[in-house]
């Protein structure tokens, strides 16, 4: 079980206000993304995240951009994983792909608070909060793979070592 | 039962029978990266291969921040250039071109039947032309550059079959952003949009990208129209090779169909800060705003450069409004400069930059401060995207920013038409 504390946003948290547009080209560095984590929604995320803390939101997070900066800037925020109603195709395949899990429960998302303390056990698909337990499908295999590999960048470096391409 | 264009065309792919809801490991035909590729090319040396697996496939555009507005662009520029030459890889475009979904499709690449993947989320502009593409992220394209496979999940299909006829001064936009109004920003998501019935073929294929481009707004996997004459027509003399043309057996199985007819649809806005935030134009018109912007890879092209133009022709520019033009390609700048249309803008008082992403994503060219308004033809008017975080956008038609232009307020452009 894991714990922290959590942010809580809403519907439609586009990549633009995770991430602005005018960074998206000009950062490189993880930690200097990191600094820049929801600017344009909400200020006082980045200073005051604390590694492990959760980001609880609605429907449609991450719609916009392919910027996968978006994802990027709230792992090392220290975000430890998202839950929310729904998430955008491709926010949804960067996470994964940087190693950051993101959950999908509408019931999680609609109950828990911003500010309180939850649990999740990843392996388990348990969630743990005040108003009570939720659950949700673990990823499958190949998913989770990537996962523990810490992202899609050192997977493929492990596959290609093993030789283990498909064609 | 009969199989979408999705299912029939990843299944081709992936060498066996597939149905929506399947995973599938594939090679894409065109892999597709902008200024993105520097950091790109970062992953990619992390994954610690020597070479790119296959060299054509890749298509890198230089279009975001062209020319170079810092020295952090232009080290990345100069990062990109170096490495496509080293890498051998031909299909290179530097910043003379253009955006590069506009680029993209004037060189051949968007053809029918061809799966097409890209580090940038209005990849599904290659609907129009009857392939299956798709937005990925960074490290996906830096992976399929080393390994050329990627696993994709068979989206389900939402139909939209459009009937009747547009009215005058009502264009692709209104209809698309009509759409997006009715069935919200996640509408499509995880899914694909196929767009069929008599209105949709009779779209040109200028109107059926802004459709395609815009697809990516209800968030849809792909934007694909059913290929014709004009497909195979516009691909004359440009195709990069030969194409199949894939598509829906008429007993497919969709998610839905909705059904529009498009007689009925008026010039439409989207309001700040969500796409799906649209009304009629009547419901803003007289909002007073500071900036206009024609072009991106939404509404850039020649059919959307004569619609404004007709708008402006032997008037002025409210002296209230900036307004720039960007062509979406030098392709198209050409065009338009051959047509005299150039000339209308900047007799208008328009600000007429080269091509590419311009103010689009709040990079350059045309910034907004603190308060300031934008009525823009463009994609997306999240909060904070083309500057200050305190300011807005409205998107709509090249027209109807046109005609507001002239009058220094939001106003129908059906009152000119
Ligand atoms: S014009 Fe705007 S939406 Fe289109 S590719 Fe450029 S930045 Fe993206």
């Amino acid at each position: 079980m894991k714990k922290g504390k959590v942010w809580k946003y809403g519907d439609n948290v586009n990549t633009d206000v995770i991430y602005p547009g005018k960074y998206t080209y000009s950062m490189l560095e993880p930690d200097e993304m990191a600094s820049h984590a929801l600017e344009d929604l909400d200020p006082e995320f980045a200073k005051n995240v604390n590694p492990g803390d959760f980001i609880v939101a609605g429907r449609n997070f991450g719609c916009g951009s392919s910027r996968e900066q978006a994802a990027t800037c709230l792992k090392y925020a220290g975000i430890q994983a998202i839950i929310a109603k729904s998430f955008a195709r491709i926010f949804f395949r960067n996470a994964i792909n940087q190693g950051l899990p993101v959950i999908q429960s509408e019931e999680a998302a609609r109950t828990i608070e911003g500010g309180e303390e939850i649990r999740i056990d990843f392996s388990k698909g348990k969630i743990r909060s005040q108003k009570g337990d939720f659950t949700f499908s673990p990823y499958p295999a190949s998913v989770m793979e990537i996962i523990k590999a810490g992202g899609l960048i050192p997977y493929t470096k492990e596959k290609i070592k093993r030789g283990k391409l498909g064609k | 039962m009969g199989k979408t264009f999705s299912e029939k065309l990843l299944g081709a792919k992936a060498d066996r029978e597939v149905q929506a809801g399947d995973v599938v490991t594939v090679s894409p035909d065109f892999i597709l990266s902008h200024d993105n590729s520097a950091a790109i090319i970062k992953k990619f040396q992390q994954i610690g291969v020597k070479k790119v697996r296959v060299p054509h496939k890749i298509v890198i555009v230089l279009d975001h921040v062209v020319p170079a507005s810092s020295e952090k662009y232009a080290l990345n520029h100069k990062i990109i250039r170096e490495f496509v030459g080293e890498q051998k890889i031909n299909n290179f475009f530097d910043i003379s071109t253009g955006i590069c979904h506009q680029v993209f499709s004037e060189k051949g690449f968007a053809m029918p039947g061809k799966l097409i993947l890209g580090a940038d989320s209005h990849t599904t502009s290659y609907g129009a032309f009857g392939a299956f593409s798709a937005g990925i992220g960074r490290s996906e394209v830096a992976s399929l550059w080393a390994t050329d496979e990627i696993w994709l999940k068979v989206p389900e299909t939402l139909k939209i079959e459009m009937e009747g006829k547009l009215s005058n001064g009502v264009f692709a936009k209104d209809v698309i952003l009509k759409i997006i109004g009715d069935q919200g920003a996640d509408r499509a998501n995880y899914k694909a949009v196929e767009f069929a019935g008599k209105a949709a073929q009779e779209f040109s294929i200028a109107s059926r990208l802004v459709l395609s481009n815009m697809a990516a707004e209800m968030g849809a996997k792909n934007g694909y129209f059913p290929p014709d004459n004009k497909t195979t027509g516009y691909l004359k003399n440009r195709a990069q090779q030969p194409y199949e043309i894939v598509s829906s057996d008429s007993d497919a199985n969709y998610e839905s169909i909705l059904r529009y007819d498009v007689s009925s649809v008026v010039p439409q806005v989207a309001s700040p800060h969500t796409v799906d935030n649209v009304r009629p134009v009547a419901e803003v018109e007289g909002l007073k705003f500071h900036q206009a912007l024609i072009g991106t890879c939404t509404n850039g092209r020649l059919e959307d450069l004569e619609a404004a133009s007709r708008m402006l022709k032997g008037k002025k520019v409210d002296p209230s409004v900036r307004v720039l033009v960007i062509p979406a390609s030098r392709e198209v700048y050409l065009q338009a400069m051959r047509k005299g249309i150039m000339e209308v803008f900047s007799e208008a008082g328009c600000v007429i930059l080269n091509p590419g992403c311009g103010p689009c994503l709040g990079a350059h060219q045309g910034i907004l401060a603190p308060g300031e308004i934008a009525l823009s033809t463009a994609n997306r008017n999240f909060r904070g995207r083309m500057g200050s975080r305190d300011s807005e956008i409205y998107l709509a038609s090249p027209a109807t920013v046109a005609a507001s232009a002239v009058e220094g307020k939001i106003t129908d452009p059906r009152k000119y038409s």
